[in-house]
């Protein structure tokens, strides 16, 4: 593991991929195996934060009583400029297409992926 | 060879007081009756789980209270899924004469027994822990984004989903069972409380408390039996980030396989049964199954193709939309209905008498996917 990796899930504003050694397929959720290949020698990187919306949703009705002060909010799935796909906020002008930039804010007792748009 | 002998269906909607184990019991026992089978006929048993009683042995828990002693039992989790997938399960567990009458039954008081906030928190789980569920995600925002991608690719509008809706309430005015019976329109969908875009509150199945069972035989026990003809299953992914398409999923490959396994092709199918927990959900299904154009099952649906014999009848007893949603037994309920159906005995919603009838549900989202063809003749 690389120490100087950010990481959100880990508590430093950054977003994390790994990529395998061998057939050096890129991924997005943890483990210690490439899920397309089996190989365990990985790569884990730093992400650019550059990429472009694929889907969007505007949630008005949060799931608990804590999130609900932040309603609404905008949920993205977007595809990172590495080859992967994440989950993130998103501000919500954003739209499917358009290119955006990953800042980072608090969202309840974490802090989150927020994209805004990128240029 | 196997056959749906008998099936039982509670109401959905309020049943303050009754538990999960109270809901199965009384749909358990409807479905016995109609095969004519008593408790001790039953000697295969298939539960699901139930989120407001939570147990590692559900199916056990269940014989001994209702009083069965099987010599083949057990629970399974698919989500939404998991009631055609116990369908397809007791299907083979006859097949292969594990048993001879498998009693298949979900029960859950979902709507009474917690809050609104504990079943939409429990519901948001099936996102990723680490990944999706710390933005706040819930189930309708996981299908909210399929929408949005859909929308984009195929061209739908919120008012073809609308129609959607519609019909389902129409058709739900002609079971007494439904959740839902007062008739909306296009605009009173497109007007109702937005939930995470473009899903609306009148999108959105309802939560509900029910019950629904059915029984799995060798034998045609009862006058009313229908044959299993084919099943099939496909399962591309669990968590909306990781799906390779927003657009294309297993329902194809899935409803392929099985209309494969039973000899038909689809022009063949005169009943349709399709996983409906939101609008977009059955457009989704409806199209890429092939029931529907791509972009066109909202059309269909207004000019009346899914509520005619000479259509394709689809979920007449409401469906999820508005029978209602309490669980496993929410789709079992379509099954219900569409036994019904092909036995000639919907009452004022009868819809011809179809003899091949598709059925397709789906858990996660759009993740796991479970066909069943069913036919009338053997």
């Amino acid at each position: 593991m690389n120490p100087e990796i950010l990481d959100w899930t880990e508590g430093t504003e950054g977003i994390a991929l790994q990529q395998c050694g061998d057939c050096r397929h890129a991924w997005y959720f943890r483990r210690d195996f490439c899920p397309a290949c089996g190989s365990r020698t990985l790569i884990r990187k730093q992400a650019s934060g550059l990429g472009t919306v694929h889907a969007v949703t505007l949630v008005a009705r949060a799931p608990s009583e804590a999130l609900r002060p932040y309603a609404p909010y905008a949920i993205a799935l977007v595809d990172a400029d590495e080859g992967f796909r994440l989950m993130a906020h998103v501000v919500p002008e954003a739209r499917i297409g358009d290119r955006v930039r990953a800042t980072f804010h608090a969202f309840g007792p974490a802090t989150v992926p927020l994209f805004v748009l990128e240029g | 060879m196997s056959w749906i002998t008998g099936v039982g269906l509670t109401p959905f909607g309020k049943h303050p007081g009754r538990s999960t184990l109270d809901l199965m019991s009384e749909a358990a026992g409807a479905a016995l009756d109609d095969a004519g089978l008593g408790r001790h006929d039953v000697d295969g048993l298939l539960t699901g789980y139930s989120t407001t009683f939570p147990h590692l042995m559900l199916s056990t828990v269940f014989a001994e209270h209702f009083g069965l002693v099987p010599t083949y039992a057990h629970a399974i989790q698919l989500g939404g899924a998991t009631g055609f997938a116990m369908a397809m399960l007791a299907h083979h567990v006859v097949e292969s004469g594990l048993a001879k009458n498998v009693l298949v039954v979900a029960g859950e008081n979902r709507l009474t027994g917690q809050t609104r906030d504990a079943a939409v928190q429990t519901l948001a789980q099936v996102g990723h822990p680490v990944y999706e569920v710390p933005f706040g995600a819930t189930i309708p925002a996981y299908y909210g984004l399929l929408a949005s991608r859909y929308m984009h690719q195929h061209g739908n509008t919120e008012r073809d989903f609308a129609e959607l809706a519609v019909t389902m309430r129409r058709h739900a005015a002609g079971h007494p069972g439904a959740q839902f019976h007062d008739s909306i329109d296009a605009d009173q969908v497109l007007a109702s409380k937005p939930v995470a875009s473009p899903l609306k509150l009148l999108d959105c199945c309802p939560v509900s408390d029910g019950g629904a069972a059915f029984v799995v035989s060798r034998d045609r026990t009862s006058d009313f039996a229908v044959r299993i003809r084919g099943t099939a299953q496909a399962h591309t992914h669990q968590h909306v980030t990781a799906a390779p398409s927003l657009t294309e999923f297993g329902a194809a490959a899935s409803t392929r396989a099985a209309m494969q396994a039973a000899g038909i092709q689809l022009g063949d199918v005169d009943y349709a049964a399709i996983y409906d927990s939101f609008t977009i959900t059955l457009a989704i299904l409806l199209e890429e199954i092939g029931l529907a154009p791509r972009g066109g099952a909202g059309r269909l649906a207004a000019e009346g193709h899914f509520s005619n014999a000479d259509g394709v009848p689809l979920n007449t007893h409401g469906g999820l939309l508005s029978y209602g949603h309490c669980g496993v037994g929410g789709a079992m309920a379509h099954l219900v209905e569409t036994q019904l159906q092909m036995t000639g005995r919907a009452g004022t919603r009868q819809r011809g008498t179809p003899g091949v009838a598709l059925l397709h549900g789906d858990g996660g989202v759009l993740s796991s996917h479970v066909s069943l063809v069913l036919g009338r003749e053997a």
